[in-house]
C-alpha cells in the first residue's frame, strides 16, 4: 500500500546512507522532505501550550509549564512533537511502531540534555497489512498488554497527532488512549476533516501538485469530521472541551490557529 | 511487509568492507560535515549500514555550556542580555558574554564628574520606550535635547523638528547618550540572571552536526553519546571554550563571528570620514543641529552640562588635516562650520516666507514665526579627536544555524541621522522576543527556522532605512546647481507640508516602521 510504500521509498534511499544518524539528518531537516511537519508545529504546540495550560491550571507565563506531569506521545515519528514537550518540563514517553522511528528520535533527543529523558518505545509486535493498511489499533491493543499495563491510566496527557486518520478501528484506538490517561487527563487528537476541501488541499494539492507528502500517504474515506470524532470521543468516555483548525498560508508560509476546521483541525 | 519478533542479530562486517565503504562519496558527505573520528567498526541491520565511531575525546573534559552566548559587550549586545534577562519566559536562561574589554567585568562605573566620552549615539523615543518595557534605564549621561534643527546650507531653509510634533502630542526627547557600555551593565548586575563575563577575545568557533556514534545494542548506555554534538563551540585566545545553543554576534562592523560563519556581505566605502571630539559651550545646549556643507554634515548633539559632541563627516584628506591641527584652530574651524561658514543664515525670506505651503497645514508650524536661532558657540575642546571611516555595510543573511547577528554585525549606516544604533537596538529586542517565542513552544533556540522569523522581522525595516541614508547621503554629496534647487524644494517641502514632516519624523523616532507608509 501506500504506507508500504511510503516505507518501500524510504528503504531504497537509506541503503545509501551510513547510520541512524543520517535518517536523522533528514527526518530533522527543517527544509527537507518533512518540511510541512516543521512548518506546522510551531501552531501545534502553541494551541498545545495553551490549552493544557488552562486545563492544568499552571502558569502560561512560565519556561517550563508542564513540570511535573507525564505525558505520552502516540505515533511520535522522529519525535518532533516529544522534544518541545519535553523542553517544556513535561516527562514525556514517546511510542511508534516503527524501530527506525524510535531509533532516530532517540538519536537525536540525545544530543540534548534536556530532552534525552524522553522515553522513546517501540513494540515489536506483528504489523499486519490488512488491505495495505497499517493496522496501528491492534498495535496498541498488544502494546497496551504488553508494555502499557503496569502504566495504565498513568498519564496525565494522552498525544496523537495526524494518527487517527492512519488507523483501522478509530473507536477502538480512542478507547485504548482514554485508558492510557488518569481520570481528570487530557486527551488530544489532531487529524484531517473529510470534506471537499481537504480532498483538494491534503490529497490532491499534498501529494499530487506540491509533493509534501508521498502519494497515498492518506485515504480520504478514512478522515474523520470533527463531529464524527466528538462522537466517538464521546463513546470512549472523553469530552471534547475544546477544538481549533489549521490554516496554512502560501503566502507567508506559515500555519496559524484559526475557526476554521475545513481542513486540518485539532481536539482537546 | 513482515517483521520477525525478536531484534536481528548484528553483524559485524570487517575492516575491508570499511575500508572499501570509505570511497563511497555519501561517505564523505559525513566527513566534510565536520565529523573528525575515525570509525571503529561496521554492522548491518536490516538494510541499514551503521558506522561506530571512535569515542570522542571532547566528552570526557568538561567544557562550560551556556544556552546563549553573546559575543561582544557592547551597547547592542548588553542591550540584548538585558532584555533576556527581564522576560519571564527567558530569564532561566544562562547567558555568557564574551569581550575583551576588562572594564565590563568590574562593574558599573559612569562617574558625573569624569569628562564625556567622545563617542556619541542617539537614541530614539521608541527605543527608550522598549527599554522601559525591558525594566532599563539609560543611566549614563544624557540631556534632554528635546529639539533638533537640520540646517540646508543650499537653500538657506531650515527644517525644525520641534514644529513638527507640537500638534501631535509631542514627539518625546531624542536624547543623546554617552556610549557608555556600564549603562546597561549595572540594569544586568540588579537582576537574578546566570551570566557570565568572559573578558577575552574570540578566536575560533564551530559549528558541530550531530556527531554521535550509534549504539546498537540497546543495553549500552546512554551517556555514551556525545551530549554536546548539537551546539557551537567557541575557542577563547586566553585557551578556555565554551558551547552553546545560539551564538550572537554582536561585534561590530568587522565581526568575527560574521566572518567564522561565512556569511557574506554587500556594501561599499564612503569616501568620508568622521571626525568626533566632544566640545565646550559657555551655555547649556538643549538643541542638536546638524549642517549640510559641501563635503558631509557637521552635526552638533548635546549631552548636558554645557558640553556637546560633535560628529563632522569631512574627506578623509580633510580628515587628516582636522586631527592635527592645533586646538583652537580647530574649534574656530568648528564654529565656522556650524555658523558663519559656507553661506548666510536660513530665513523666512526665501519663497514668500513658507506662505505658498500654508493652505496644505491647517495651522502653520510655530516655527515659522519665529527667527532663525544660531547653533552657540564652542568655546573649547573636552576631549581628543577621533576619525573613523565610514562605510555601508549590510549583511546577506542574518541568521545560520546556532548564530544570529546583531547590531553593527549585521549593518552599518551613515551616522547622519543617528539611526545606526537604534537599528542595532531594535534589532536586539526583536531577537529576544523571538527567542521567549522559542521557548514558549519548546522548540531550540538555535535552530534556523526561529531565527529566520527573527531576520523576516528586521531585515526588511533594516534594507529600507539603510537605502534612505544612503539616498541621502548621495543626494547631500553633490554640489550641482538644478539638483541644489530640486533638493531645497524638497527640504522646504518637507518644513512645510505638516502630514509630510510628521511622517517624516515618526519614522525618524521609531513610531513607524517604514516610511510614509502608515
Amino acid at each position: 500500500m501506500e504506507r508500504r510504500s511510503n516505507l518501500r521509498s524510504i528503504k531504497s534511499w537509506n541503503f545509501f546512507f551510513l547510520g541512524c544518524h543520517c535518517h536523522a539528518i533528514i527526518r530533522w531537516d527543517a527544509e527537507g522532505p518533512f518540511k510541512p511537519l516543521h512548518l506546522m508545529n510551531p501552531t501545534r504546540l502553541a494551541f498545545i501550550r495553551s490549552t493544557l495550560c488552562r486545563h492544568f491550571r499552571k502558569d502560561p507565563n512560565c519556561a517550563r509549564p508542564f513540570e511535573g506531569l507525564k505525558f505520552v506521545d502516540v505515533g511520535c515519528g522522529g519525535g518532533i512533537l516529544s522534544e518541545p514537550l519535553a523542553r517544556m518540563g513535561a516527562t514525556v514517553t514517546g511510542i511508534d511502531a516503527i524501530e527506525k522511528n524510535i531509533k532516530i528520535a532517540r538519536l537525536h533527543a540525545d544530543l540534548d540534555p534536556i530532552t534525552s529523558s524522553i522515553d522513546y518505545r517501540c513494540t515489536t509486535a506483528v504489523i499486519k497489512f490488512v488491505r495495505g493498511r497499517f493496522l496501528l489499533s491492534s498495535y496498541i491493543l498488544t502494546m497496551r498488554a504488553e508494555n502499557l499495563v503496569e502504566e495504565r491510566g498513568e498519564f496525565d496527557a494522552v498525544f496523537a497527532l495526524e494518527v487517527i486518520e492512519h488507523v483501522a478501528d478509530p473507536a477502538d484506538f480512542c478507547k485504548s488512549l482514554a485508558e492510557l490517561t488518569v481520570s481528570e487527563g487530557a486527551t488530544i487528537i489532531s487529524t484531517i476533516n473529510r470534506s471537499m476541501r481537504s480532498y483538494a488541499a491534503a490529497i490532491v494539492a499534498a501529494e499530487y501538485i506540491l509533493h509534501w507528502l508521498p502519494r497515498g500517504t492518506h485515504q480520504w474515506s478514512s478522515f474523520l469530521t470533527p463531529e464524527e470524532l466528538v462522537l466517538i470521543l464521546q463513546r470512549a468516555s472523553i469530552s471534547v472541551q475544546e477544538m481549533a483548525g489549521f490554516v496554512y498560508n502560501p503566502l507567508t508560509g506559515r500555519w496559524s490557529l484559526s475557526d476554521d476546521v475545513g481542513v486540518n483541525y485539532i481536539a482537546l | 511487509m513482515y517483521r520477525k519478533k525478536g531484534k536481528r542479530k548484528a553483524k559485524a562486517v570487517n575492516g575491508a568492507v570499511g575500508e572499501c565503504l570509505k570511497s563511497c562519496t555519501k561517505f564523505h558527505f559525513i566527513h566534510e560535515k565536520g565529523i573528525n573520528r575515525k570509525p571503529k567498526c561496521l554492522h548491518v541491520v536490516d538494510n541499514l549500514i551503521v558506522l561506530e565511531l571512535e569515542d570522542d575525546p571532547n566528552r570526557t573534559t568538561n567544557i562550560p555550556q551556556y544556552d546563549i552566548a553573546i559575543v561582544g559587550g557592547g551597547m547592542v549586545g548588553m542591550a540584548l542580555a538585558c532584555s533576556i534577562a527581564s522576560m519571564p519566559l527567558t530569564k532561566h536562561l544562562t547567558v555568557a558574554i564574551i569581550d575583551s574589554n576588562p572594564a565590563l567585568a568590574s562593574g558599573p562605573c559612569i562617574n558625573k564628574d569624569d569628562p564625556p566620552d567622545p563617542r556619541v549615539s542617539t537614541v530614539t523615543p521608541a527605543t527608550i520606550s522598549l527599554f522601559k518595557d525591558c525594566g532599563s534605564k539609560l543611566e549614563a549621561k544624557t540631556s534632554k535635547g528635546q529639539v533638533g534643527k537640520m540646517v540646508d546650507l543650499g537653500s538657506l531653509l531650515h527644517f525644525d523638528l520641534k514644529g513638527g510634533g507640537n500638534r501631535y502630542g509631542g514627539i518625546g526627547a531624542w536624547e543623546y547618550v554617552e556610549q557608555h557600555r556600564h549603562a546597561y551593565f549595572d540594569k544586568m548586575q540588579n537582576k537574578d540572571i546566570q551570566k557570565t563575563i568572559f573578558p577575552t577575545r574570540l578566536s575560533s568557533m564551530s559549528l558541530h552536526p550531530s556527531s554521535s556514534s550509534t549504539a546498537l545494542d540497546d543495553k549500552l548506555s546512554r551517556a555514551t553519546l556525545l551530549h554536546r554534538g548539537n551546539l557551537a563551540k567557541l575557542e577563547m585566545s586566553d585557551g578556555s571554550s565554551l558551547c552553546a545553543k545560539l551564538v550572537v554576534g554582536a561585534d561590530g562592523s568587522r565581526s568575527r563571528i560574521r566572518e567564522l560563519a561565512g556569511i557574506k556581505t554587500t556594501g561599499w566605502k564612503y569616501s568620508q570620514n568622521a571626525v568626533i571630539c566632544t566640545v565646550e559651550h559657555e551655555e547649556e545646549n538643549h538643541c542638536a543641529w546638524q549642517r549640510f556643507l559641501p563635503a558631509g554634515p557637521i552635526a552638533l548633539l548635546p549631552i548636558g552640562d554645557k558640553f556637546s559632541n560633535i560628529v563632522w563627516t569631512v574627506d578623509p584628506k580633510e580628515s587628516s588635516n582636522c586631527k592635527s591641527m592645533g586646538e583652537n584652530d580647530f574649534v574656530k574651524a568648528v564654529n565656522h562650520a556650524l555658523d558663519y561658514g559656507y553661506g548666510p543664515h536660513p530665513g523666512s525670506r526665501l519663497f514668500g516666507g513658507g506662505n505658498l505651503f500654508t493652505w496644505l497645514g491647517a495651522d502653520g508650524t510655530s516655527s515659522m514665526n519665529e527667527s532663525f536661532e544660531v547653533p552657540p558657540k564652542v568655546v573649547r575642546l573636552g576631549s581628543e579627536r577621533m576619525v573613523f571611516p565610514l562605510s555601508l555595510m549590510h549583511a546577506n543573511y542574518y541568521a545560520s544555524k546556532r548564530v544570529a547577528l546583531i547590531g553593527d554585525a549585521a549593518h552599518t549606516v551613515h551616522p547622519l541621522a543617528g539611526q545606526g544604533v537604534n537599528m542595532g537596538f531594535g534589532d536586539a529586542f526583536s531577537l529576544s522576543k523571538v527567542i521567549a517565542e522559542g521557548v514558549a513552544v519548546g522548540s531550540d533556540i538555535g535552530e534556523v527556522s526561529l531565527l529566520k522569523k527573527y531576520e523576516a522581522d528586521r531585515k526588511t525595516a533594516n534594507i529600507a532605512m539603510t537605502a534612505i541614508l544612503d539616498g541621502f547621503q548621495k543626494a547631500y554629496s553633490v554640489d550641482f546647481g538644478p539638483l541644489n534647487v530640486l533638493r531645497a524644494a524638497a527640504f522646504h517641502g518637507a518644513q512645510y507640508i505638516s502630514p509630510l514632516k510628521r511622517s517624516i519624523i515618526s519614522y525618524a523616532s521609531g513610531e513607524q516602521r517604514l516610511p510614509l507608509i502608515t
